[in-house]
């Protein structure tokens, strides 16, 4: 299993923005080494060129002032200082050949120049060749000067091109570089650019989720973007509609059933007003008709309570509320004063903004819980801490297994113990109502083990004390 | 029977609510006249006035609401409205306009008789009677049943009538919303505190010489309201 998570981990998918990025830095790596690659070959072309043409025009140019400066009577040993007077291009040798001698350079035998030039030099024509003279690339031109029976040869070297081409190749390699980085970048900012309208749409959507259904997205002054404006909003619109259709229709369910309802009630109260008229077994029958309305009654409140938390149109009517007054009163309705009450406020007032209607109807399902289905209350504690305040409601009944704990506040659902509840038991409406409504308080409500070690259930409500509280000032 | 010759009048669209009502009502001894709607309300009313009105609130043509001012336009008689929930602004409207207690659908017959009953033994509350009582301008009379302000008579609800007598009998003590519900409606810890604020509110524009800055029946943040003698 772990190493399942692991391979997943390994494998997971690289995030948009940065394969936007990476794609950009990938497109400028590729286009500054093709760029390079052509500037390099290209530049080297067209140096090697301008090297060959000076260099051709500087040889013709001193052969004909060798060819002024020579005489009939002209010995190799006259060549080296005619030599120094003509112009010399750097990483150039001349060498001459004055008829049967040679004036060889430093570095290069006559072996050294191509055959090809010497045949065609020897027959009266200039010419030029590109070879690989010791090992380097070198340009060797030869021009004849007849009226003489000498020629003039020139060794240019053309690998001091190597030289500049490679300063020109560094330049490239960094603008490269700088390139690739620069598309990185673009990337990252241009994906952040594009994503800025999802991230909002993200957030719209959370906000959906959260509850928000009137959430929609502004249009943008964007016609690419709209098109997903407007589907999004269409979207949201039509969950809107469906869920509002959905809540509508269990509250018009309900509001219908009011009415016969009042009815029955009512008659069958006037049925009850005349109990002692009634045979047994007709008094048996109108306890049961009673019971179920009752029954049915709650029903539907608690139904029509919860398609208003549904359509978001429960509201909270705040008012101040002595806590430790509050829990007294609840059980002197619910008929259970006589149940032990901790109290753990030291005897100060302890007061909460809430809506007493509302409470009191999470009490009243909690303690008729306790009652009916936890094998009756045994005791409730108040206790407060600098935030908050909680009461608990302990029970002895076979407890809420771990499992359970959080689904017993689903609608409808009553869990395995369901089977243990007596015939009185709700529609399952009540711990999903008490839940709704701690929540309406920016509280929480959960089930756990009872402290003292019974068996029962413990059921805890939690609600925020207001920020005024004495107490929590000092705290 | 205790309540002989005391007459309720019902005013519901539904038929078979209305005779189930009626039924329940009567077997606690009362007079019930039924209407309809609101014009047959309003006429059989002027026709006769009862002891009690019952209004529900979701009527066709003139509404509950507008029922429930007419007749407090001429009568202090106690009006209790029947609204459809109880967590909509229709209890404060309803309260506004002027009734003096409510219920919310479906009731059970002995609620409605309890309430009922609370509104007329406040209305018929004869038997020990508080002195009257002086607060500067305000000369509150519990035994001729009236309220003098610079000697001129207030017109008050009974409901608003028995609130600033229990404010009064208990001048310069605060009373609680809790302690207003029980002693004035006969209601428990959890009865609705609109009620208690929106008669105070009510109660303030009829006696207070400003009612934004109240001179007699002070708002205690928190606690609840006293009477500044």
């Amino acid at each position: 299993m772990t190493t399942v998570t692991e391979e997943r981990r390994s494998i997971r998918p690289v995030g948009l923005r940065t394969r936007i990025s990476m794609a950009f830095a990938i497109s400028g790596l590729i286009l500054s080494v093709v760029l390079a690659g052509a500037t390099m070959v290209l530049s080297r072309e067209q140096f090697i060129e301008a090297r060959e043409e000076s260099a051709a025009a500087i040889a013709v140019n001193n052969a004909v002032r060798l060819n002024n400066q020579l005489t009939p009577d002209a010995t190799v040993e006259d060549l080296p200082s005619m030599l120094d007077s003509l112009t010399s291009l750097e990483g150039s040798q001349p060498l001459v050949r004055l008829r049967a001698d040679w004036l060889l350079a430093p570095e290069f035998g006559r072996g050294d120049i191509p055959g090809v030039l010497t045949a065609l030099v020897e027959d009266g024509q200039p010419g030029q060749i590109r070879a690989i003279v010791a090992g380097r690339p070198q340009l060797v031109i030869g021009i004849p000067l007849p009226s003489f029976d000498a020629a003039y040869y020139v060794v240019v070297d053309l690998d001091g091109v190597a030289d500049t081409l490679g300063s020109i190749r560094i330049i490239l390699l960094s603008a490269g570089a700088a390139t690739t980085l620069l598309g990185a970048v673009i990337g990252w900012w241009a994906s952040r650019r594009t994503l800025r309208p999802l991230r909002r749409v993200s957030e719209a959507a959370r906000a959906i989720a959260g509850g928000r259904l009137d959430t929609r997205l502004e249009r943008q002054a964007d016609p690419d973007l709209d098109n997903l404006v407007d589907s999004f909003n269409g979207m949201v619109e039509a969950l809107e509609t469906r869920i509002r259709r959905d809540a509508r229709f269990a509250s018009e369910v309900s509001h219908e059933l009011r009415s016969p309802l009042m009815t029955l009630t009512t008659t069958v109260g006037v049925l009850e007003a005349r109990r002692d008229q009634f045979s047994e077994r007709s008094r048996t029958a109108l306890d049961l008709l009673s019971q179920d309305l009752a029954r049915f009654s709650r029903m539907v409140e608690d139904l029509l309570e919860i398609s208003r938390f549904d359509a978001g149109a429960a509201s909270l009517e705040l008012t101040e509320i002595n806590v430790s007054n509050f829990v007294h009163a609840s059980l002197r309705v619910a008929h259970l004063d006589h149940v032990d009450v901790t109290d753990g406020f030291g005897g100060r007032p302890v007061m909460i903004d809430a809506d007493k209607r509302r409470l009191a109807r999470v009490m009243a399902n909690l303690l008729g819980n306790a009652t009916h289905h936890g094998g009756g209350l045994t005791g409730v504690f108040m206790e407060r801490d600098s935030e908050v305040v909680r009461i608990g409601i302990d029970d002895d009944g076979p407890g809420v297994p771990a499992s359970e704990r959080e689904q017993i506040f689903d609608r409808f659902s009553r869990g395995s113990s369901a089977g243990r509840r007596g015939g009185t038991s709700g529609a399952g409406l009540g711990l999903s109502l008490v839940w709704e409504d701690v929540r309406l308080h920016a509280g929480r409500v959960w089930v756990e083990d009872r402290y003292d070690g019974g068996s029962g259930a413990r059921f805890v409500i939690e609600l925020p004390l207001p920020l005024d509280d004495p107490e929590a000032a000092t705290t | 029977m205790m309540h002989v010759g005391t007459r309720i009048l019902t005013v519901e669209d539904d038929e078979r609510i209305r005779t189930a009502v009626r039924l329940a009502l009567e077997d606690e001894g009362w007079e019930v006249e039924e209407t309809a709607n609101g014009e047959e309300a309003l006429a059989a009313f002027t026709r006769e006035p009862s002891d009690v009105v019952l209004i529900d609130i979701m009527l066709p043509g003139v509404d509950g609401f507008e029922v429930c001012r007419s007749i407090r336009r001429t009568s202090a008689v106690p009006i209790v409205m029947v609204t459809a929930r109880s967590d909509t602004h229709d209890v404060v409207a309803g309260l506004e306009a002027g009734a003096d207690d409510y219920l919310t659908k479906p009731f059970a017959p002995k609620e409605l008789s309890a309430r009922i009953r609370a509104l007329l033994r406040r209305y018929r509350s004869s038997e020990t009677m508080p002195a009257t009582m002086h607060f500067d301008q305000l000369e509150i009379a519990p035994e001729e049943g009236v309220v003098r302000l610079a000697g001129i008579e207030v017109h008050l609800t009974r409901t608003e009538f028995q609130l600033l007598v229990e404010l009064g009998q208990h001048a310069g003590k605060i009373l609680s919303r809790e302690d207003l519900l029980e002693r004035v409606w006969g209601y428990d810890y959890f009865g609705d505190g609109r009620l208690v604020d929106v008669h105070v509110r009510r109660l303030r524009t009829k006696i207070e010489p400003d009612a934004a800055n109240p001179r007699f029946v002070v708002t205690v943040r928190g606690m609840g309201y006293k009477l500044q003698p």
